[in-house]
């Protein structure tokens, strides 16, 4: 390993914009392996299309993204874009609001064809280490079922594990719980807490504030498509100092 | 005049002869139907203009004229230009081509359905634009086009008895081989009008069976 | 490409054209009344009306056209049943094209939220009344929608008459392509009609559905 020292993931200035709407105004973010970053923040601030620029899913207008020091968004173009991207895409796993698992794919068949055919893991192999996960999110006894026969909380789990198919150096969730009744949530959170003990990198956003509090190292308030201040949870979340966060706190917890 | 079926079993072998081949023609120009419509609707979707507009240029000419004109204008047409293909050939090709450019709206429209969230999940697990296409956009395409697609088939069924005017002995023709020698049309063209229909039921059968199992999928 | 010959040819399909147009004209209508009764059969209280309706549709649907036509033209007679090609041909096309329709009709009615009939009925509306007056209007523009996409199928099977002896466009266009050994042009000219029939009609249909406000949203 020679990036130790590396941060996991670096953002230097980073800019979007949609024609002439701007989405993020210039965010810097360092999250130092085996880190878990919260970001919070009223809908439309920006939190998930930084979370989205981060994989490429919607490539920055401005600004650097480095994950575990190698520049993510290169300036290639076509296949040599097409390469590097699928290559970095690998490394990150992301989460989605609405679990988006492959329906006509079985929970283990969701978690095996990555590997299968992007690392070239035999399919012996893939199914033994699928399994695995599967266990560890509780869903063992479901690896035959289709993603339409598993409860929101069920599609969830499933969902992390497949991205923890692929290895990844870093967890992107995406409102990972929002989509789901009240009751399952626990169940997903659980599985998030078990992969913050594991000092998984996670990048999570979330507008569950005694969840953020209770694992993150550290919280990122945003509005505006800026950062409007960040640190550690005890700091941004009981005691914040910007006249915004507290009135964003105070709505969302007496909600 | 009395009807008299008794007329029908000697040419038994004469329509199963007939029924065979109906039923080759079907599969053949099914199996031409789907693998072009699917890429059909990819050229439409995906390709870039020069291989986009013929594409379109097809679906307009097929959609707009008759079945029954497009297998003459293959049949004597690709004579006049020099191209001398079996018959049997070039009704299977057309009707396969007639069915592909339906299937392909449908195909179209069915990938155009697909969650563009699959395609965030595959884009963000690493796979490419090709791959994401073949291993789950595709795939759940088909899952939602096959019903309707299955139904063309049934369709497709049924116009297999227009190549008896070019002279393929399929069931029709094969009927009316036998008319010309007993002279009893009502008869054998009821024989044959029960044949279609309970293949045409088996099918049904088939596809509601296959489009329950799907459903469960979905 | 003998430009030629094409324009000698095309006073003459246009003629087989407008034989072509009454054909699909008389059909349409024809069509139109077989899938109303099919339609009202098929939800009636009458069991027997019910399974009729079904049968009737199951096995129209279930077989080629074109054996329907030849049972109906060539074996007709041996009924007692002898029929010009043209009448026999518009005969067996509407109704077949009525089983057709009617499965669109039933479909577009079906479609109507039963909400609808639930409370019309609670209001005092008897069941035909229900149908008249709160159904079949909100049904209206599935209907005319599978009615148009109908038209063009009917349109185009009446090529199917060339087989009877109808000259109409297919036939007048092989009759020319056999007699001029010049399939191509013989048979563009008919394909070129076909097209603009067809074109009309699809234009006749959605300049029906604007009319009467046919649009995404339900009507009011």
């Amino acid at each position: 390993m020679t990036t130790q020292t590396q941060p996991m993931v670096l953002l230097k200035g980073i800019r979007k914009h949609f024609g002439s709407h701007e989405v993020l105004k210039g965010i810097d973010l360092t999250v130092e392996r085996g880190k878990i970053v919260s970001i919070i923040g009223p809908s439309g601030s920006g939190k998930s299309t930084l979370l989205r620029s981060i994989n490429m899913l919607e490539p920055p207008n401005a600004g650097e993204i480095w994950l575990n020091g190698e520049l993510v968004n290169q300036p290639l173009t076509g296949r040599a874009y097409e390469t590097h991207i699928n290559a970095v895409r690998q490394k990150m796993g992301k989460v989605f609001q609405q679990f988006n698992l492959f329906p006509h794919l079985t929970a283990l068949q969701n978690l095996t064809i990555g590997p299968i055919k992007l690392k070239g893991v035999s399919p012996a192999e893939a199914k033994v280490q699928a399994m695995e996960l599967l266990a560890k999110v509780g869903l063992a006894d479901k690896a035959d079922a289709y993603p339409a026969r598993l409860s929101g909380g069920q599609k969830q789990r499933v969902a992390i594990a497949r991205a923890l198919a692929m290895r990844p150096q870093v967890m992107l969730f995406d409102e990972a719980t929002s989509a789901l009744d009240p009751e399952l949530v626990d169940e997903v959170n659980l599985v998030m807490k078990q992969l913050a003990a594991e000092q998984m990198t996670m990048l999570i956003v979330t507008h569950e504030m005694n969840f953020a509090a209770e694992v993150s190292d550290w919280v990122l308030f945003m509005e505006d498509g800026l950062v409007v201040e960040q640190g550690p949870p005890e700091q941004v979340l009981k005691n914040p100092v910007m006249a915004r966060t507290q009135s964003f706190l105070r709505k969302h917890l007496a909600s | 005049m009395m009807l008299d079926f008794s007329v029908v079993p000697p040419y038994a072998g004469v329509l199963l002869n007939g029924l065979l081949w109906t039923l080759l023609i079907t599969a053949l120009a099914t199996t031409i139907a789907t693998v072009c419509g699917i890429l059909f609707a990819l050229i439409l979707l995906y390709a870039p203009l020069v291989l986009r507009w013929p594409v379109r240029f097809i679906c307009f000419l097929i959609m707009g004229t008759p079945l029954l004109l497009q297998l003459f204008l293959v049949y004597y047409g690709l004579s006049q230009v020099g191209v001398n293909l079996p018959a049997f050939w070039t009704g299977v090709a057309a009707l396969g081509l007639h069915y592909a450019v339906y299937n392909a709206q449908i195909m179209r429209t069915a990938i155009l359905g697909v969650d563009p969230g699959q395609t965030e999940a595959s884009r963000a697990l690493g796979f490419g634009r090709l791959a994401t296409l073949r291993h789950f956009i595709l795939p759940q395409a088909l899952l939602v086009a096959t019903p309707q697609l299955g139904n063309n088939t049934l369709i497709l069924l049924k116009d297999t008895a227009l190549l008896s005017v070019i002279g393929i002995t399929e069931l029709v023709l094969s009927s009316q081989l036998s008319i010309s020698r007993t002279f009893r049309p009502f008869e054998f063209y009821l024989t044959i009008a029960a044949l279609y229909y309970v293949i045409n039921l088996g099918m049904e059968w088939v596809l509601r069976r296959l489009a329950r199992r799907l459903e469960a999928i979905k | 490409m003998d430009f030629e010959l094409i324009l000698r040819i095309t006073p003459f399909m246009a003629e087989a054209a407008w034989m072509t147009v009454q054909l699909f004209a008389v059909t349409l209508i024809l069509g139109l009344i077989v899938a109303s009764v099919l339609t009202w059969a098929g939800f009636s209280r009458s069991a027997l009306l019910r399974g009729f309706a079904r049968v009737y549709i199951s096995i129209m649907r279930g077989t080629p056209l074109l054996v329907q036509l030849f049972v109906l033209y060539f074996g007709g007679p041996q009924l007692g049943l002898s029929l010009d090609a043209f009448t026999a041909g518009c005969i067996c096309f509407g109704l077949n094209i009525g089983a057709y329709i009617s499965v669109g009709m039933r479909g577009a009615i079906l479609a109507v939220s039963p909400g609808q009939t639930e409370a019309a009925r609670a209001l005092g509306f008897g069941r035909a009344q229900t149908m008249r007056f709160f159904i079949l209007p909100q049904a209206a523009p599935l209907i005319l929608r599978s009615v148009g996409v109908n038209a063009v199928i009917l349109l185009k099977s009446t090529a199917l008459v060339s087989a009877i002896g109808v000259v109409e466009l297919t036939a007048a266009g092989q009759r020319f392509a056999n007699a001029t050994y010049q399939p191509f042009e013989a048979l563009g000219v008919a394909a070129v009609f076909y097209l603009a029939l067809t074109y009309l009609v699809t234009g006749g249909v959605a300049l029906l559905e604007r009319r009467f406000g046919v649009e995404e949203g339900k009507p009011s």
